[in-house]
């Protein structure tokens, strides 16, 4: 990242930069592409993550996290994401994860939360179901009550982290129809009746797995119920809030890898008798491109600087989301454009960079729920 | 256990070093530093067996006070305290006198287990460990890639060219490690923090009753007298291929002694 500035708020967010920087180089970058050439999740990478105390950022020291503000837990996911997409989007989802309990969970929830944070767990977010995953609020996985547990049925779609997390927010119907039958279950991986299906073949970001998780009578302990009967919508709409800034600086983290990449490559390709980096046409692509970059990185700190200082930032956050997001596919993809025919193999990492981007623009909440929500707010 | 790490701020071996051109001493304070590779070995195996068996661990190093850095940088990965010899008197100082120093300090430390790296980057003369065992009358186990413990007994397996040997003693000892013996772990954002508020105590050649003449460049037992760059590397060998070309090439790789 050539030389770029950075302005934190402690001297102790620049340690913490620092130690992100030195794992994502000694452990992510050298294994981004053998995993996704596999298909691999690096469950132990995520574990060195965790015992280095990036898996609970943002959450307050006495609950096992580092108590840094989202405008400094973000930077280190767009540090990770220039190195390793996925790597950042676990980190990510992980934190989404933790959301819910320690939102809106009892104080009995919230003694669970040093293990969630603590960097040896690893959690996931089940909202989407294969029928609907923009109209969440449809939602037809159905939990009832039972003596002391929840029985859960249902297929939730798109999990990330299927199989491999160990605790589940279930998001699913205990009442009638619509946003406010809806309520949050924190389930562990491990309750029978939890059934995650083989993982999806995806275009890209291969080393996350994705997969449906069939809920079939699983019995989830009535104490796990997050928030009260009825609040799960509004508590996933929280956590997505929180969630979309996390994948606004995996976009920025995404672009700025892609442009480094192909500026680099510039600078050594020459056509026609010179470095193709003196033809304008071609270094004003990578102009336009770090100035995308600066603008996303921009909108994303200002709207975790808002979140901060407990302001509203949910139309700021679906700002940043989707200006991001769709920044990243166009670098990345003039990233390709720029190395030419050599952009389009895999012996560079550029052409996986730009499948790794569309993701970006799918999940939490496509990019046109972005503007839904934004237009929401005019 | 009582653990006690010899921790070396080295210029980093992946960067540009050089020697200083006034001294012949190494250039630190253009270089960046950093903890002599070996040593985060050394700091590594420390920790595992603080956490299997209990007891302290401290780092000690001798350096200029830029070493700070790097005392901080250890005690980031989990170690309790450290001690830093620091007097101007000991620029340039040679093994010999460095072991003297590191000895004198020791002596203030009461360690069963001396841990330390195998070898330095700058220096990479491999005989700090042997002349702190004489100088403190204790064992050296040098050379290990693994290292168990029972009770008061050490055993390595020192490694070799050919493989390796068993090699046991009691404690206290002194023992060095090659990177074979784990994985050093990262420091975390908690222990970084933590780090900033560990003790470090500063010790001079005064407290340690150590004779500025018999350290630094004065009282050094061997001297460097002129370094000169290594000459670039020449251009190699072109070989046109005229039909000839595989045979030119097994040519020079058998002389080469590649094949
Ligand atoms: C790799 C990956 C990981 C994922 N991880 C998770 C996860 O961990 N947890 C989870 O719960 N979900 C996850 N998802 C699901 C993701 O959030 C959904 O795919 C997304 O919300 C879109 O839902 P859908 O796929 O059902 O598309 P649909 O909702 O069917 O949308 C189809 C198209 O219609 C458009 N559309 C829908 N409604 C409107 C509207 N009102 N106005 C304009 N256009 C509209 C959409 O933008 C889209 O272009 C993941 C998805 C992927 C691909
Ligand atoms: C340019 C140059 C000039 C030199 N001039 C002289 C000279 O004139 N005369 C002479 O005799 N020697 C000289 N030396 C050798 C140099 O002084 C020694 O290398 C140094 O004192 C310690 O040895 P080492 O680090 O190579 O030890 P090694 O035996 O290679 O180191 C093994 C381990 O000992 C520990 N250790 C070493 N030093 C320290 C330290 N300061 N603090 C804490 N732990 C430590 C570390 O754990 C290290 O991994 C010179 C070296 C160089 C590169």
């Amino acid at each position: 990242m050539g030389g770029m500035e950075r302005l934190l708020p402690t001297d102790e967010a620049y340690e913490l930069l620092g130690l992100a920087t030195e794992i994502a180089d000694g452990e992510l970058a050298p294994r981004a592409a053998d995993f996704e050439a596999r298909g691999e999740f690096p469950r132990e990478v995520v574990r060195t993550l965790g015992r280095a105390g990036l898996l609970g950022l943002p959450y307050p020291e006495e609950h096992g996290g580092a108590a840094q503000p989202y405008e400094v837990y973000l930077q280190v996911i767009e540090v990770l994401a220039s190195r390793w997409l996925a790597a950042a989007e676990a980190v990510s989802v992980h934190t989404l994860s933790c959301y819910p309990v320690y939102a809106h969970g009892g104080e009995q929830l919230r003694k669970l939360l040093p293990d969630m944070l603590g960097g040896e767990l690893l959690g996931a977010y089940c909202l989407s179901e294969p029928q609907g995953g923009s109209d969440a609020a449809a939602l037809t996985t159905r939990a009832t009550r039972d003596g002391d547990s929840f029985v859960v049925t249902g297929t939730k779609a798109w999990i990330t982290h299927a199989g491999q997390a160990d605790f589940y927010n279930v998001f699913c119907r205990t009442g009638g129809p619509g946003p406010r039958g809806i309520s949050c279950l924190l389930a562990d991986a491990a309750t029978p009746g939890i059934l995650p299906q083989a993982a999806e073949k995806t275009m890209g970001l291969r080393s996350s797995p994705v997969a449906q998780i069939v809920f079939d009578e699983a019995r989830v302990p009535a104490d796990r119920l997050v928030g009260d009967l009825g609040d799960g919508f509004r508590i996933a709409m929280e956590a997505l809030d929180s969630g979309r800034l996390g994948i606004a600086a995996c976009a920025v983290g995404l672009a700025q890898a892609a442009l480094d990449y192909a500026v680099g490559y510039a600078r050594e390709r020459s056509q026609f008798g010179k470095s193709i980096l003196d033809f304008q046409g071609l270094r004003f692509m990578l102009a336009d491109a770090a100035t995308g970059i600066s603008a996303a990185r921009a909108l994303t700190l200002a709207a975790a600087r808002l979140r901060d200082a407990g302001r509203p930032y949910s139309a700021e956050a679906a700002k940043a989301k989707l200006f991001a997001t769709d920044m990243a596919m166009k670098v990345t993809t003039d990233a390709v454009q720029v190395m030419g025919g050599y952009g389009y193999v895999q012996d560079h990492p550029v052409e996986r960079y730009m499948r790794e981007a569309k993701v970006l623009q799918i999940v939490e909440g496509t990019n046109q729920i972005q503007r839904l929500v934004i237009s929401r707010h005019l | 256990m009582n653990i006690v790490v010899l921790v070396k701020q080295v210029p980093d071996s992946g960067a540009e070093r050089n020697l200083r051109t006034d001294d012949n001493t190494v250039d630190r304070g253009s270089a960046s530093n950093v903890i002599n590779e070996m040593d985060e070995y050394a700091i590594e195996e420390a920790l595992r067996i603080q956490e299997a068996h209990g007891g302290e661990v401290t780092i000690l190093t001798m350096g200029p006070s830029g070493a700070a850095e790097s005392i901080r940088k250890a005690l980031s990965m989990g170690p309790d305290k450290a001690v830093h010899v620091v007097d101007d008197a000991l620029h340039g100082s040679c093994a010999l006198a460095t072991s003297k120093v590191l000895a004198a300090a020791l002596g203030t430390l009461n360690a069963d287990l001396v841990l330390c790296g195998a070898e330095s980057t700058d220096g990479r003369v491999q005989v700090l460990p042997h002349m702190l065992a004489e100088r403190l009358g204790v064992a050296a186990l040098t050379g290990a890639r693994k290292l168990t413990i029972d009770g008061s007994a050490l055993t390595i397996e020192r490694q070799t060219d050919e493989g390796y040997e068993v090699v046991t003693a009691q404690t206290p000892a002194v023992v060095s490690v090659w990177d074979t013996i784990n994985e050093p772990r990262y420091p975390s954002f908690k222990g970084i923090m933590a780090a900033k508020k560990k003790p470090v105590q500063a010790l001079s050649l005064g407290d340690l009753g150590v004779a500025p003449s018999e350290v630094g460049l004065d009282g050094a037992s061997s001297a460097v007298v002129e370094h000169s760059k290594r000459p670039p590397r020449s251009g190699g060998q072109k070989v046109t291929d005229e039909g000839e070309g595989g045979v030119k090439l097994v040519e020079f790789l058998a002389t080469e002694k590649f094949v």
